[in-house]
């Protein structure tokens, strides 16, 4: 063991999409020694996939300023966001937009040169006003440039990158400082010890939870896991957001761009069915409404196709031009799956399971945090940001277009926190044998032969059984019955027995380790959704449909450790503006 | 469905060889799923590459049926039988289906694919005309999956010199950002017989690019650059 390899950097960044990659800017750009491990190449990291652009009220398109876009976040989070953490978000959106702008990204452009801006679901002008376009876009490829963008700067910055490197488990020492990581090199096999004075948390969200999703198959939520097992709790997390608009059976993400270019829902009668959920903001309402009501459309036989299991997607009317100039990619990816234009035909969509609004628990400088007494104490050396993160700025329900802009916000604060941490911290800690030791066996458990069942079958088995009963919405039976079930498939995975065991690059192995961090995850997301008795955003309790401000304006904390719930307060009180209230969510 | 996969085990000592395979296509069955099907269901070992499933990550391009492609975007049933799976050519096999690209991202960095501006930023965004942010479509749109440079034979002899269409693709982005400011610096770095005139037009580049983009125009329309310094 101790013949492991050992590296030692000031900064460790795990996860190299736009979040990491964006912190690992900062300390690269401040000559922090910054090491970048991703388990691929990081333009390949999901943040390639975003669509449709990126929030900041820089009031090109129509009149707006960083309290709207607050008021918006807020009320989208169904109150539920902690609103220091969204003032800070929107306050910095426009200087960070504009900063990318300068570092490359080819925005999308208006006839006098500045950023393109689209309209978006949950975005109003004057707190709750008209419809506001507030959503900066690269066409519908937004999140590609960002993160190809964000990836030249760090080469420029000469960032150290290890690509195809996986992070097996969090390094730590009896006084809780986390130390670093110990990583495998996919292609070879071979185990590094990354030593590092702080270590940032930045691998994304868990999608893969759910058979029909709008993730890559790498969201598998390791860092949530890592997270968990160091024995910090993880936050909110049976809040899940379903995209109202994957493509129907096959999940591919259709933009909320379609609709903010115009695009509107159907259902099987003709019927624009969201002027009866949303009767202001019809489809561009929050995506919780709006995946509500389609369940809802298909739930009461007014669904789409042979089967009406779907609604229709309408987009013929923009024309050829608005959909070569404004969704060429959309275009694209409805001709490749479904052999169709839609230039000529609607797209058949389904609410699909898209993005995880809990996870690792940290105040607004990316610092994780768990509950100390009445208040908070910082995991020191530890931070978290972007999909696995929980600022919260999301809360119970994400707007669209304020992920990409979560990731390039806390990832700046959290790189620049960084910088300030290193400052006090010159060295490094002994690392203890000990903590090597667990982690090395989470990797050598995989090395047992014989028969058993395999990793495949039970990934599909948890992806089943996480979209059966842990969906749109809820019921204490339906929640139970799938907690019992995937507490079996974890015993069953216990057991489970690879037929791979070649050290290089094995991906049966990965994926091993993965399955392992989803299923954690699975039960944190069904403890979780059962302990919350109402309903709020995205999190809807048919047993429980109304929103509980009076016992539930709380974030919960799953541990691992005994599988139980504790709560805190949400943050009601913003940095330097008056609290927003919690208030009826109409749109 | 007949597919034959080429299979390198660089633990066993084997030589790398093709090996059959069947499976049962489902109705609208992309080339990844299959091999997803294969690897779940005949054979745990089989490894590629592969992320979002979408053609937007650029993970999972390969050789099929003697064309590069992303396996995610490419419809079985449009394939011919035995369905010939190779890695890319001309990048050493680290196993199966999966190659080295080291060498193709040192040419990425080479062209250093950033935006260069000279002067002090101002408080908002570079202004751009709509214009001329219209001639970075085709450009920027890149997934580095690396279809265009493996299909190119002067990539295959000069892999070392010759920059290759993807790389190149991206220099002509930035050299034709009118917000850029290292036109000079960028085209005088391509100077030489390799980097950049190793490129014959032979065009396998723009058949084979899987988001429909053009490197070998690109191509061209930096030689013209040059050509015009010159004047």
């Amino acid at each position: 063991m101790s013949g492991l390899e050992r590296r030692r950097f000031d900064a460790l960044v795990i996860g190299a999409g736009g979040a990491g990659l964006r912190a690992a800017l900062s300390l690269a750009r401040a000559d922090a020694h910054v090491a970048v491990v991703s388990k691929v190449f990081p333009t390949r990291s999901h943040t390639v996939a975003a669509q449709g652009g990126i929030n900041a009220a820089l009031a090109n398109v129509t009149a707006d300023n960083w309290h709207w876009h607050m008021y918006d976040t807020v009320k989208g989070s169904d109150f539920l966001g902690d609103q220091d953490a969204i003032e800070y978000m929107c306050r910095a959106a426009a200087h960070l937009v504009v900063e990318l702008e300068h570092a490359g990204i080819p925005f999308s452009r208006l006839p006098d040169g500045r950023i393109y801006q689209r309209p978006f679901g949950g975005q109003s002008q004057n707190f709750g006003g008209a419809q506001a376009a507030r959503t900066c876009a690269a066409a519908d490829r937004t999140g590609h440039a960002l993160l190809h963008t964000l990836y030249q700067q760090n080469l420029r910055a000469r960032t150290h990158f290890f690509d195809e490197y996986f992070a097996i488990d969090l390094l730590r020492d009896e006084q809780g400082y986390i130390l670093g990581a110990l990583v495998l090199e996919i292609e070879t096999g071979e185990l590094l010890v990354i030593e590092a004075k702080s270590t940032l948390i930045a691998t994304g969200g868990a999608g893969q939870l759910f058979r029909t999703n709008t993730n890559a198959h790498i969201n598998t939520g390791d860092g949530l896991a890592m997270v968990l097992r160091a024995g910090i709790p993880l936050e909110d997390m049976e809040f899940f957001q379903f995209h109202p608009t994957g493509i129907a059976g096959k999940g591919m993400l259709i933009s909320e761009g379609v609709r903010g270019e115009g695009g509107y829902l159907v259902n099987g009668a003709g019927e624009r069915f969201m002027e009866r959920y949303a009767p202001k903001a019809h489809d561009l309402a929050s995506r919780d409404v709006v995946s509500r009501a389609i369940y809802q459309e298909v739930a009461e036989g007014r669904g789409c196709g042979a089967q009406r299991d779907h609604v229709l997607l309408k987009l013929e009317h923009l024309g050829e031009e608005v959909i070569a100039k404004r969704l060429p990619g959309i275009r694209e990816m409805v001709q490749t799956f479904l052999h169709v234009d839609p230039l000529h035909h609607p797209i058949p969509v389904y609410p699909t399971a898209h993005y995880t609004m809990g996870g690792i628990p940290t105040n607004r400088h990316g610092q994780v945090v768990v509950p100390l007494g009445a208040g908070e104490e910082t995991i020191p050396g530890l931070y978290a940001i972007g999909e696995c993160a929980c600022v919260s700025v999301h809360g119970a329900n994400r707007l669209g277009g304020n992920s990409l802009l979560d990731i390039v916000v806390f990832g700046r604060a959290a790189g620049n926190h960084i910088i300030e941490f290193l400052k006090e911290q010159r060295t490094h800690r002994p690392l203890p044998p000990e903590s090597l030791e667990r982690a090395l066996e989470r990797l050598q458990r995989w090395d047992r032969r014989g028969e058993g069942e395999s990793v495949d079958g039970l990934r599909r088995a948890l992806q089943e059984t996480m979209e059966r009963h842990c969906g749109v919405f809820r019921s204490e039976a339906v929640l139970l019955e799938g907690l019992s079930k995937v507490r079996e498939i974890r015993d069953r995975l216990a057991h489970a027995i690879l037929k791979d065991h070649s050290r290089i690059f094995n991906t049966a192995r990965i994926e091993a380790l993965e399955l392992e961090n989803l299923v954690e995850l699975g039960i944190a997301t069904l403890v979780s959704a059962l302990g919350r008795t109402e309903s709020r955003g995205a999190h809807s309790r048919i047993d429980y449909p109304e929103r509980d401000d009076r016992h539930w304006l709380k974030h919960s904390l799953y541990y691992l450790e005994g599988e139980r719930l504790e709560f805190k307060p949400v943050r009601l009180k913003p940095i330097s503006v008056d609290t927003i209230p919690p208030a009826e969510r109409v749109y | 469905m007949r597919f034959l996969i080429y299979r390198y085990d660089p633990e066993s000592g084997a030589k790398p060889h093709m090996q059959p395979f069947e499976l049962e296509p489902s109705p609208g069955m992309m080339l990844r799923e299959a091999l997803l099907r294969l690897k779940a269901e005949q054979d745990e070992g089989l490894t590629f590459r592969h992320s979002c499933g979408e053609g937007v990550c650029g993970s999972d391009a390969l050789n099929i049926n003697g064309t590069n492609g992303l396996a995610c975007i490419t419809p079985v049933a449009t394939l011919r039988q035995p369905v010939e799976v190779r890695p890319l050519p001309g990048l050493p096999v680290i196993r199966d289906l999966v190659v080295d690209m080291t060498q193709f991202y040192g040419h990425y960095r080479a062209v250093k694919p950033w935006l260069q501006v000279e002067g002090p930023e101002p408080e908002v965004e570079y202004r751009q005309s709509p214009e001329e942010r219209d001639r970075l479509d085709g450009l920027y749109e890149c997934i580095l999956c690396g279809c265009c440079s493996t299909a190119c034979p002067s990539f295959w002899w000069n892999p070392d010199r010759f920059r290759g269409p993807a790389a190149l693709l991206q220099a002509y982005r930035f050299l034709i950002d009118s917000r850029d400011g290292a036109q000079e610096q960028r085209l005088a770095e391509l100077e030489g017989p390799y980097r950049l005139f190793r490129c014959h037009s032979i065009m396998n580049c723009t058949v084979v690019c899987p988001k429909g983009l053009n490197p070998a125009r690109a191509v061209g329309l930096i030689k013209r650059m040059m050509v015009e310094r010159q004047l």
